[in-house]
């Protein structure tokens, strides 16, 4: 019954996904890549149970691994990404 | 149990986040906002996880968070915006792992069910090929390794005999996925998922590497997904459902702005190959910049298209400046940017918005063309294939068909260009011919900024 149900949310968010996201302007397609690394980082949820668990040295190392991999997308993809959009400026009337 | 449900109703909260958060991208307006509503999404998701009884032990947990949160955010301060599409692929490439170790340590907690192991070798798969893929696009990308597509006889066989043992293997591992035979096959999926990843690229040529980053950004989601199988997790599902559509549309995007398919990227080896096209009549006629300069003084609408020969001019800062001359000149100044322009998805507006050029200055491809014959002057800046008319009028050429910017109909077109070299398609361009083009060679920083100080002077 949980593949089915998984299975269901995966269809779900997948349209979802389409709907929003052909809506998002090319000019801001380099953020939403950065912005995407950075939600992918979502396993580190998955990698925080492992690496707490103490379930023995291979899935502590291994969990461990994958939280450091983790946090580098979500940290880096989040800060890089607010770095960049930063930069995206209106026109300032009157300012040359 | 109910610590569990709590924590289950705050990765609803976290998706909704994630999914406003995607929706506000949609405006530069927004962007930000909904940026950091996404990281916020992202910290109460990890937050509440830390709650979880599962978790006995924290000092790995530290550790890891506080090491991979060093890397990230050093890598995201230093990282120059040129070197944006290198840096997305490390991350495609650090999620790609993330998901292999992830499910690859599922494998230590309990007894592992036929299912279980389906979505474990899934996992893997998809993450393995997403991580050595990301760094061969990563080693092309930087120029570590040749960009050239790698092309050898019976690629398509050995793939496909790759792809083959992986299966093969996959199934005597789910099948008994405890006995040893099955760990055995485990390690050869594995070890054939990474070389899969190689052997997908390295076949891609540089002027495709916007394909292939979307692709892998897509992968690195689909991995994520199933490493939410592995481990019950709907919002790993969920997040990386979005990831993977996203990347997916920006990979249909990318092909569809060059006129070919998906299994042509991927299987072609396009740039390696190069096809004669018919002569092109006509001279090219050079100019200087003081004569660039006359005729840019006289306009009074210009396009300016830039590709990534500004960016690797490092010019976009001089072009910003002669934008602004020109404003100041009472010209009205748009940036039409080809959808492919430079190594990534909207590579070209970062590199135009670190400039400090307004966001509603750029324009895309489809507004800016019929309102082409109404522009003055259009400059190209470093761009060649996507401004090439063969596009639309020569049967024979290979890029027949793909959509470029209709710069051959503007008055006129100068064409700034180090020499008449061609571009990743090793094309001639019959634009450079044209009665109306203005050849002005020389480095594209050095030309700009001459013509800057024409205006200045």
């Amino acid at each position: 019954m949980d593949v089915i149900y998984l299975s269901f949310i995966l269809v779900l968010a997948v349209f979802l996904g389409f709907e929003i996201i052909s809506k998002v302007p090319s000019t801001l397609h380099t953020p939403l890549m950065s912005g995407a690394n950075a939600i992918s980082g979502i396993t580190v949820v998955g990698a925080l149970v492992s690496a707490g668990a103490d379930q023995g040295g291979i899935a502590t190392f291994l969990g461990t691994a994958a939280v450091v991999l983790a946090t580098i997308n979500v940290v880096g993809g989040y800060m890089v990404t607010d770095r960049m959009l930063a930069m995206f400026k209106k026109k300032t009337p009157g300012v040359k | 149990m109910s610590g569990q449900i709590i924590i289950n109703l705050v990765y609803i909260v976290s998706a909704g986040l994630f999914i406003y958060g995607l929706k506000m991208l949609t405006s530069p307006a927004t962007a930000r906002q909904g940026n950091r509503l996404s990281a916020i999404g992202m910290l109460i998701a990890i937050v509440v996880t830390l709650f979880d009884q599962g978790i006995v032990d924290y000092s790995w947990i530290l550790f890891g968070l506080v090491v991979g949160g060093a890397i990230g955010s050093v890598a995201a301060r230093k990282v120059e915006m040129t070197g944006m599409p290198e840096l997305v692929a490390l991350f495609n490439g650090s999620g790609g792992l993330a998901s292999v170790t992830v499910a690859w340590a599922a494998l230590y907690t309990g007894a592992v069910s036929g299912g279980t192991a389906v979505t474990i070798i899934l996992s893997i798969l998809i993450g393995g090929i997403t991580f050595t893929g990301s760094l061969i696009a990563y080693g092309k990308l930087s120029e570590t390794i040749p960009s050239k597509a790698v092309l050898f006889a019976g690629q398509r066989v050995v793939n496909g005999a790759i792809l083959l043992s992986i299966i093969g293997a996959a199934v005597v591992f789910s099948m008994n996925p405890e006995s040893a035979s099955g760990s055995t096959a485990f390690w050869v999926v594995i070890g054939l998922s990474f070389i899969l990843g190689v052997m997908v690229v390295i076949p891609i040529g540089g002027a495709d590497m916007p394909v292939v980053i979307s692709l892998l950004n897509s992968y690195s989601g689909l991995a994520a997904c199933a490493a939410g199988f592995v481990l019950n997790n709907n919002i790993l599902i969920v997040a990386g459902s979005l990831v993977g559509a996203s990347g997916m549309i920006l990979t249909n995007l990318m092909c569809k702005a060059m006129n070919r398919s998906l299994a042509n990227v991927l299987f072609s080896g396009f740039g390696a190959v190069i096809q004669q096209a018919e002569a092109i009549e006509g001279e090219v006629k050079p100019v200087v910049a003081a004569d660039a300069y006359l005729i840019l003084e006289a306009a009074s609408v210009v396009a300016i298209v830039p590709g990534y020969g500004m960016a690797v001019a490092q010019a976009q800062h001089a072009v910003q400046e002669l934008a602004q001359q020109l404003e100041e000149n009472g010209c009205e100044v748009r940036f039409a940017v080809h959808p492919v322009a430079g190594r990534m998805p909207g590579h070209m507006n970062v590199l135009l918005a670190e400039a400090n050029v307004p966001y509603d200055q750029l324009v895309e491809m489809d507004d800016i063309n019929p309102q082409m014959s109404g522009v003055d002057v259009a400059i190209v800046i470093g761009a060649n294939d996507v401004v090439n008319p063969a596009a639309l009028d020569q049967e024979s050429s290979p890029i027949y068909g793909m959509p470029i910017i209709h710069v051959h109909e503007a008055r006129t077109v100068i064409v700034l260009k180090r020499s008449m070299a061609t571009g990743f398609a090793g094309l001639d361009n019959a634009l450079f011919y044209g009665d109306n083009t203005r050849m002005l060679f020389g480095d594209a920083k050095e030309s700009v900024m001459a013509m800057v100080a024409e205006f200045k002077g």
